[in-house]
């Protein structure tokens, strides 16, 4: 489609970013400020590519777009790129939020400024490199390579708990993606590729997609995080540093509903089906349980990562909900939650950067003080609620129909979870932003500067453009989620058919 | 001219709203602290204000970069109790008082055109929501029904925007008021011309949001903070409802607009829908449904509690919001969906029912209140559930004329009130009131109007609509029609004794406030008196002027296809033919509430505290308000809350992380303490061993790749 390689483009254009902050040498404030302004200006310049990535996207094709393709490790596995609508709006998030994750670090990260700027480098290659992948093994690269610099934000750059917190993550995951590993394998050894366009035209056998969904699961399920193997999320953002909290929430998390899309529904059709009520019921319990669970939360930060969870939920939920509302839905809740929770982070990191705590209690009243910030926190903490207007609605809505025409308890029961969203999210505006400023040490506390409007300004309109305008997410992923729905349709009804015939 | 009135208040919204952003960053001028770089790599602001790092808090003397309002005086404000008022505040009064004046008076053409001239509309403004076949677009549907809402929503905003020129004139965050209002009338407006459920839905929320940024507009008040998220929590509830009638609606029909539902209401009405595990008449879900949500923003019984609550917030928002417009979209949503609640004879039972219970129990609890304008929301309430008893008898038009005629004199009565408010310096306990007469004149004969109003005195407003909703019920002639009759009658004995006795209270008998207080009584300013008037002609005039085309001889002229009727359904028929008894017992009721009162008020002033000392376990209900706050703290949120916590400490705690990478992680702790006493920081270590795994799947491919 292009004659040069644009995705590859975007993907490694981070790392080149690195290679220049590895010339600067020093410590002293120059050397700081240019390793800060050359991780921005890499992070704006990828944003840009990739809006390239946007203007020429076809958004009638439903297949793979920008494919390139090269040998490598000796021809059993290949280089393979490319995107369609489901990966693409990923993408651009994710180039869309870098920029603001290292403005956020501007003035917060001071020690080891260059490893930090690196690790956020290093992670954005291999995050978009997850949602460009073709590859199994490629994907399975980005994918879990993806760790190593989370690990260290959090473990070098985080709070008290750093080490606990990091530890836990790795457990989980490690668990998660080493199933997943075997997967992999299997898939390889049944199918004898590991080209992602090839074996989602393969059909793997009803007894065995159901392992391999399983193995999946387990990695994806970490990732998102569903009910019961949520616990990380809530510590690693505590412990992460305001901008290790936005990529978490807002890139991360999405892989493993990006990886449902992309390999569980297309590939393991069957096993979706089968376990679609599994997943449903794990949803269900994930919306109500940490709803309540951030109904008591002490900790601005725990509360945000406990909401996550919760807005996960309405996302798994979707997707199982296998109808074109209910998946479209979940890619567009997963958009809306990478700002809007990316928001947040970066909202309690403004308040963080001043009072270098995040307990509710020590809060309070800050609206005399930070007009602007309460402004600010207002748009984002309705769109958490998912007020109609703002991005939040369009996705959770879309799932929630999607879940009815699916099963009717489903949606009931999710449907509480707007109830108790308003509940947590009002409560915490209130004890925040609300109220007399009776504690003395808020008493000098100054509103935005320039750099913080810049940061959260883009994402408010966002916010608000996408509550009334989401057409240009939901169009880009039409025509992919069809096609996915479609094959996953057939397979089904194939092997209705054929589960008769054998009953004959 | 459709875009004109939608979009003119969200215009006033935008720029009420810029004001008072700007006004703010005036008086809190972000941090100056460390010179940001990023501007400068944009050069465009390039100073550097070296300013000290942590404290710079009110130093306004450097306003940041680019801020046009350095002209304002009020440069070196002090922290004195009174804040100054914020800049542009006159400005942002005139620019959506004036804006929302033009969008009320094209409401009155429109009014007439669509009306009188039949000239429907329907205006797509642009593309929403498409996902498979589910398309929501942002448009305008205009018939009759809107075109009375409306009329109500901007001719009530108008005047309350002027009001509040007055009575908010101390406050020094008025831009911010002004926004408010005018968002939420953008809101309502966005509700009442929707074309689909969703639009519906959005201005249903957004009308909620509105209501909760006023309900809490004095943030320093904790009660005020808590009633803006009650009111925005119980509302949710109901929204519950509405949302899960819109996937019903969606599943039924295939689409969320008006047009196509109404097209496929009648074949819809033997179809069945599986709802929760059992088969159930489709419309009657969807219609149940959906009218939780109504019970929800129009405060029935059950979902009430917040309306009294909500008092807190400033008085012309009582007054636009939580009488007038906003809690009376549910009764517009069931006149909007007349076409499928005709087909369902249950749904229409419970409207009925829900509609006459509320009725009784709010006026019952509207006895004993002595917050003047507590005793004003329950009779809202009260009046809301008489519309639900028409509405619930199929007799769509006199529950919107009730609706309609209930703006004049509601808001009236609350403007009205909120002038004596203003009078007495923000003091609502009418105990502390009486004698009022003769120093607030104008005030009490507007609030008399409006009382007489609302009591349905012979040839008011309230005469015509409240009546014909009495006969609408008797006429019925079912089992709950007959259970609304008799409820809406006592109600209308009920509705009597407490607005007189509110007028009593306050305004006659012997001053109970100090004489300090009452040297500085003081009649409003005529940008507060002017509404009053015109409300008051309303309330005197609108029943007489527009009973005929309402629910009189030319209704079916009047409201066409706005509103759906069955064949069988000749309620407006059957209304005009009801005994002369029914008629006239809500006259009678009138008269002998009135009587009571003045006996109780006026001729015996001690009656009522002896009666309330000899009835103490009723009157303690009834103060209460029936314990209702009291259940509900009870069944939903202690418990919530003790879930919660439960879930949190002991469920992901004790639970998921004890037996998993807790537990897991004591082990490998121990196992590597004693075996390997490893003593590197963990985390190198983790990555390391993904590295380690990494080179091991190389490994395995580069060996079965040769």
């Amino acid at each position: 489609m292009t004659d040069w390689p644009i995705l590859s483009l975007i993907t490694f254009l981070p790392l080149v970013g690195v290679f220049f902050l590895l010339m600067i040498r020093g410590e002293d404030e120059a050397s700081l400020g240019n390793i800060r302004h050359v991780a921005l200006w890499t992070t704006v310049v990828t944003f840009v590519v990739s809006l390239v990535l946007w203007a020429k996207f076809d958004f009638d094709n439903p297949g793979f777009q920008f494919v390139e393709q090269a040998e490598w490790l000796g021809g059993s596995v290949t280089y393979k790129m490319g995107v369609d609508g489901i990966s693409t709006p990923f993408i651009i998030l994710t180039a869309f939020l870098m920029p603001f994750c290292i403005l956020a670090s501007w003035r917060s990260i001071m020690v080891r400024v260059r490893e930090y700027m690196i690790a956020f480098l290093v992670l954005e290659t291999l995050m978009i490199g997850v949602f460009c992948a073709l590859d199994l093994v490629l994907f399975y690269l980005f994918f879990e390579g993806g760790l190593i610099p989370m690990f260290l934000i959090i473990g070098i750059w985080g709070g008290k708990r750093r080490v606990y917190a990091s530890f836990k993550f790795f457990l989980y995951t490690l668990l998660g993606s080493l199933l997943m590993l075997v997967g992999i394998l299997a898939m390889y050894g049944t199918a004898g590729t590991t080209d992602i366009q090839a074996l989602l035209a393969y059909k793997f056998p009803a007894g065995m997609q159901t392992w391999l969904w399983l193995g999946f699961f387990a990695s994806f399920a970490v990732k998102m995080p569903m009910w019961p193997v949520h616990t990380w999320l809530p510590d690693a953002h505590v412990e992460a540093p305001t901008a290790g909290s936005v990529i978490l929430a807002g890139i991360l998390l999405k892989m493993g509903g990006y990886g449902f899309l992309r390999f569980s529904l297309p590939m393991f059709p069957l096993a979706s089906e089968y376990f679609a009520p599994f997943v449903f019921t794990l949803s269900i319990v994930a919306i109500i349980y940490t709803s309540l669970v951030a109904l008591m939360q002490e900790d601005v930060k725990k509360l945000i990562a406990y909401s996550s969870v919760a807005h996960m939920g309405f996302v798994t939920m979707g997707i199982f909900a296998m109808n074109p509302q209910g998946v479209q839905g979940a890619v567009f809740q997963m958009v809306s939650h990478g700002i809007v929770s990316g928001a947040l982070f970066l909202c309690v990191g403004v308040v963080y950067d001043r009072m270098h705590t995040r307990e509710i209690a020590a809060f309070g009243g800050l609206v005399n003080r930070m007009p602007w910030y309460a402004a600010v926190f207002m748009v984002f903490t309705m769109a958490n609620v998912g007020l109609p207007g703002t991005s939040g609605f369009v996705g959770e809505f879309l799932t929630l129909i999607g879940a009815f025409k699916a099963n009717t308890w489903v949606a009931f029961f999710a449907t509480t979870g707007v109830i108790l969203s308003a509940g947590y999210a009002l409560w915490l505006y209130r004890k925040v932003i609300f109220g007399e400023m009776t504690k003395p040490a808020l008493e000098g506390i100054p509103d935005l500067n320039r750099r913080e409007v810049a940061i959260l300004a883009p994402l408010v309109i966002l916010t608000v453009l996408f509550g009334v305008w989401p057409a240009p997410v939901l169009d880009m992923s039409a025509a992919s989620v069809d096609g996915i729905l479609n094959q996953t349709q057939a397979a089904i009804e194939a092997a209705g058919k054929t589960a008769e015939a054998v009953g004959r | 001219m459709y875009h004109l009135i939608v979009f003119l208040p969200l215009l006033g919204a935008i720029i009420a709203g810029i004001i008072a952003l700007a006004g703010a960053r005036q008086r809190h001028p972000g941090a100056i602290g460390p010179v940001d770089a990023f501007h400068h790599g944009h050069d465009d602001h390039g100073h550097g204000a070296h300013g000290h790092a942590d404290h710079h808090g009110h130093d306004a003397a450097h306003p940041t970069g680019g801020d046009e309002l350095t002209h304002a005086h009020d440069d070196h404000h002090d922290h004195g109790p009174v804040e100054p008022a914020s800049a542009g505040s006159r400005a942002a009064e005139l620019v959506t008082t004036g804006l929302l004046m033009v969008s009320a008076v094209l409401s009155w053409v429109a009014f007439f055109d669509v009306a009188w001239g039949h000239n429907d509309a329907h205006v797509e403004v642009m593309r929403w929501i498409t996902a498979g076949a589910l398309e929501v677009d942002w448009a305008f549907r205009v018939d009759t029904l809107t075109a009375v809402m409306l009329v109500v929503v901007n001719t009530v905003s108008a005047l309350v925007h002027l009001y509040s020129m007055g009575y908010m004139h101390e406050d020094p965050h008025r831009p911010r008021f002004f926004g408010y209002l005018s968002l939420f009338t953008f809101a309502m407006l966005m509700l009442v011309t929707s074309d689909n459920l969703v639009q519906m839905f959005f201005g249903w929320e957004g009308v909620g949001l509105a209501s909760y940024l006023l309900i809490g507009f004095w943030y320093k008040k904790p009660s005020a903070n808590a009633a803006a998220i009650k009111a925005f929590v119980v509302n949710r509830v109901g929204d519950f409802g509405f949302a899960l009638g819109i996937f019903a609606c969606f599943v039924i029909f295939d689409s969320v607009r008006f047009e196509a539902i109404f097209a496929a209401a009648p074949g819809a009405a033997e179809k069945s829908i599986n709802f929760l595990g059992h088969d159930w008449p489709a419309l009657t879900v969807i219609c149940l449904l959906l009218f939780m949500g109504a019970m929800g923003k129009s405060a029935q019984l059950g979902l009430h509690t917040w309306l009294p609550d909500a008092m807190e917030g400033p008085t012309p928002v009582s007054a636009l919001i939580h009488a007038a417009t906003m809690v009376t979209a549910g009764v517009f949503l069931v006149a909007r969906m007349s076409p499928l609640f005709e087909h369902s004879a249950t749904a229409l039972s419970v409207v009925t029912v829900v509609g006459g219970a509320t009725a009784i129990f709010a006026a019952t609890v509207g006895l004993v209140q002595n917050d003047i304008k507590r005793v004003i929301a329950y009779s809202t309430c009260s009046q809301l559930g008489y519309m639900f008893v028409a509405l619930g008898v199929g007799a769509y038009g006199v529950g919107i004329f009730h609706l309609f005629t209930h703006a004049f004199f509601k808001a009236l009565l609350f403007l009205g009130s909120g002038s004596v408010i203003h009078a007495m310096h923000h003091e609502q306990d009418m105990r502390k009131m009486g004698g009022l007469r003769r120093l607030i004149p104008t005030t009490y004969w507007m609030m008399v109007i409006g009382t007489l109003a609302l009591t349905g005195f012979p040839l008011t407003a309230g005469y015509f609509s409240k009546d014909a909703v009495i006969e609408a019920a008797y006429a019925a002639h079912t089992g709950p029609g007959m259970f609304g009759f008799w409820m809406t009658v006592l109600a209308a004995l009920l509705t009597s004794f407490y607005s007189w006795r509110l007028i009593f209270m306050t305004f006659h008998g012997a001053p109970r406030a100090s004489l300090d207080t009452m040297s500085h009584v003081h009649e409003s300013p005529k940008v507060m008196l002017a509404p009053l008037f015109i409300l008051a002609a309303g309330a005197l005039l609108a029943g007489l002027v527009f009973h005929g085309v309402f629910i009189g001889h030319e209704e079916k002229e009047f409201w066409r296809e706005a509103i759906f009727r069955s064949e069988a359904n000749e309620i407006i028929h059957h209304m005009h033919e009801v005994p002369f008894w029914v008629v006239a017992s809500p006259f009678v009721m009138m008269v002998v509430g009135f009587a009571v009162a003045w006996m109780f008020y006026i001729r015996r002033p001690d009656l009522p505290a002896r009666l309330a000392r000899s009835q103490e376990l009723i009157y303690d209900f009834l103060l209460n308000k029936w314990y209702f706050d009291e259940l509900y703290d009870l069944i939903f949120v202690r418990p919530a809350k003790a879930i919660g916590r439960f879930l949190w400490k002991t469920g992901d705690g004790r639970i998921i992380d004890g037996l998993g990478p807790d537990g897991v992680s004591a082990r490998v702790i121990n196992v590597t303490n004693q075996v390997v006493r490893l003593q590197t920081g963990y985390l190198y270590h983790y990555a390391f061993a993904m590295l380690i795994g990494v080179a091991a799947l190389f490994t395995w491919f580069m060996v079965r790749g040769h």
